[in-house]
């Protein structure tokens, strides 16, 4: 689904990703992880052509889609949420979704039927008509979930859609995503929380000075204590593996 | 009253008004200055419609966009006294200059990533050196302004009774408002208000931001300028400052927002608000920069207290009702 080959980014002289290589295969739940400002937000920004690499590849479904721009990668199929969420903010629930929809259909009856689908599917369905900017941060998380989704997706790129929420919420969005998954969308997600992470991905990439350091199932990346600990912190692992 | 109800009332009480004043059946008194207000009402809220369609609809916000209207009014006008073009086809010709003007700026600016103050400032400096230019070269006959001959028939776009112009200003705004309507029901306006209020999460979601913005300036470039070569055929004349005048981008700004910005009847209820006013200060006083100050607050006033405009202040009366 997507391969990334030596992505290297740098922001004047500072090297937010050195040459990061990884995979996601289709239909799989891919967790990426790594301490703050490791490079995860840049990765996924240049995964989706809202940065351009200074040197490196990126496959998605089949083609190159290095250097291409946002709104093309995304009518190919991969959509990226927002960490800080970036909502319409004075148009309503609705309507944030249907601007997703769109992508899929220039019919706005059929955009409304699908966008209001999809946001009753993540729990929105009693805010449809309010507007963005009166959600709370939970909401919010699910507009940008929903808006995202409308699109009809091959792969989603979940820029911590679970944070700032309280263990109820996650376990919600933890579903939720499980759901998208089931009904054939491919999910790589960015989470610091680590609970959702051993419970949700199949794989794990750990990210560290913009470059890769490790990949493997949950349980292997949490035991890998040295990495864990060398790039997450002291205690990092012992909290996944109790997680 | 539903939506639907109010529109058709207006636009019969649109319909008939200049009868109440016309020729010597007139309903209740013979007036072209009563006929001519409502059409200057109309056509400040076809221009105002105009401003609306990119500096409401998708916060392109323009300093300048009398840049637009000045092209085709002098489009039309040159193509007509001097080469001999019927106005019709000249109105045509004019259209599709301001939509290729507007498409043109579009692309200077939005490619390279200039947006709010930076592209209102750019369409100011646009609209100031194309006043700068016709004063300067030729075939605009430069300050002289061009004269169109008077030819008062309905073939050549002149019309010995202020009604017909009345009627076409009706026309004007009418179709300004089944754009801005159709703005609000079709994936081309929902990608407006998108960008409007978040570019990157636009991007995120597919649109082309920069396309669905020049294609949003060619439309609001294309009425302004329709609106010019109006005015160039109801009063004959037009010289650089008439076409490119500042205060011409100034008033169409300030009624679509007085009236409510984005919204479908902003710029008519502007356009009213602002005309009325204009009327009376000219009334009560011949001092001419009362006119302009009175706007400045009023702006003022609107900016502060009702960023919706008068529009929006209906809306939350009804909402507390
Ligand atoms: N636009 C930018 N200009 C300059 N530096 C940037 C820019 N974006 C990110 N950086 C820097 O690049 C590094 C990686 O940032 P990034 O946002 O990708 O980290 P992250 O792994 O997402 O962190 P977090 O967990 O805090 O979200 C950081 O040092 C950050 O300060
Ligand atoms: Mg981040």
């Amino acid at each position: 689904m997507l391969e990334a080959r030596g992505v290297t980014k740098s922001f004047g002289g500072l090297l937010a990703l050195d040459g990061a290589t990884l995979t996601v295969s289709d239909g799989a739940i891919v967790a990426l992880i790594g301490p703050n400002g490791a490079g995860k937000t840049t990765l996924f920004a240049t995964l989706a052509g809202f940065l351009e690499p200074d040197s490196g590849t990126i496959g998605f479904a089949g083609g190159d889609v290095t250097g291409l721009p946002p709104h093309a990668i995304a009518e190919r199929g991969m959509v990226r949420t927002f960490q800080i969420t970036q909502p319409f903010a004075r148009l309503s629930v609705l309507e944030n979704v249907v601007v997703g929809a769109y992508l899929r259909t220039p019919h706005r009856g059929e955009a409304m039927e699908r966008a209001a689908a999809v946001a009753r599917r993540l729990g929105l369905g009693d805010r449809l008509n309010a507007t963005a900017a009166s959600l709370t941060v939970a909401g919010r998380k699910r507009l940008e979930l929903a808006r995202a989704l409308a699109t009809r997706p091959k792969l989603l790129l979940l820029d911590e859609v679970m944070a700032g929420l309280n263990p109820t919420e996650i376990g919600e969005i933890v579903a939720i995503v499980r759901r998208i998954r089931d009904d054939g969308v491919t999910i790589f997600l960015i989470e610091h929380v680590m609970q959702a992470v051993m419970s949700l991905a199949e794989r794990v990439h750990v990210i560290a000075g913009g470059r890769i350091i490790a990949e493997g199932t949950p349980a292997a990346i949490a035991s890998d204590a040295a990495v864990v600990e060398a790039y997450l912190g002291r205690g990092a692992a012992r909290r996944m593996l109790h997680a | 009253m539903s939506a639907r109800a109010a529109t058709a009332a207006l636009l019969a009480a649109a319909l008939v008004y200049p009868l109440l004043f016309f020729g010597d059946g007139a309903w209740l008194v013979r007036s072209n200055y009563a006929i001519d207000v409502g059409m200057l009402a109309l056509f400040a809220a076809f221009l105002g419609q105009s401003w609306n369609v990119a500096g409401g609809f998708a916060g392109l916000t323009s300093f300048g966009h009398v840049l637009f209207f000045g092209t085709g009014a002098y489009c039309s006008t040159i193509l007509h006294v001097g080469h001999g073009v019927n106005p019709w086809f000249g109105w045509v010709a004019a259209t599709t200059a301001g939509a290729a003007l507007g498409a043109a700026v579009g692309h200077l600016t939005f490619r390279v990533g200039l947006r709010g103050s930076y592209f209102a400032l750019i369409t100011l400096a646009f609209a100031e050196t194309f006043r700068v230019l016709a004063n300067s070269v030729g075939f605009t006959r430069g300050g002289l302004g061009i004269l169109i001959p008077l030819d008062q028939r309905a073939a050549a776009l002149q019309f010995h009774d202020p009604i017909w112009f009345y009627y076409l200003a009706l026309a004007l705004c009418a179709s300004g408002l089944a754009i801005a309507w159709w703005l609000t029901r079709s994936r081309f306006g929902t990608y407006l208000a998108a960008i409007r209020e978040n570019e990157d999460a636009a991007r995120a979601l597919g649109i082309d931001v920069v396309r669905q913005k020049v294609r949003c300036l060619a439309l609001s470039g294309a009425m302004a300028a329709a609106g010019g070569t109006f005015y160039a055929q109801k009063y004959l004349y037009i010289d650089p400052s008439i076409a490119f005048g500042v205060d011409r981008s100034v008033e169409m700004l300030l009624v679509a927002m007085i009236g409510g910005a984005g919204t479908v009847f902003g710029p008519l209820v502007g356009a009213g608000a602002v005309v009325a006013l204009g009327e009376a200060t000219r009334a009560l006083s011949d001092a001419r920069g009362l006119g302009l100050i009175l706007y400045g607050l009023l702006l003022v006033a609107i900016v502060g207290f009702l960023p919706n405009g008068l529009v929006g202040l209906v809306r939350a009366a009804r909402r507390d009702a």
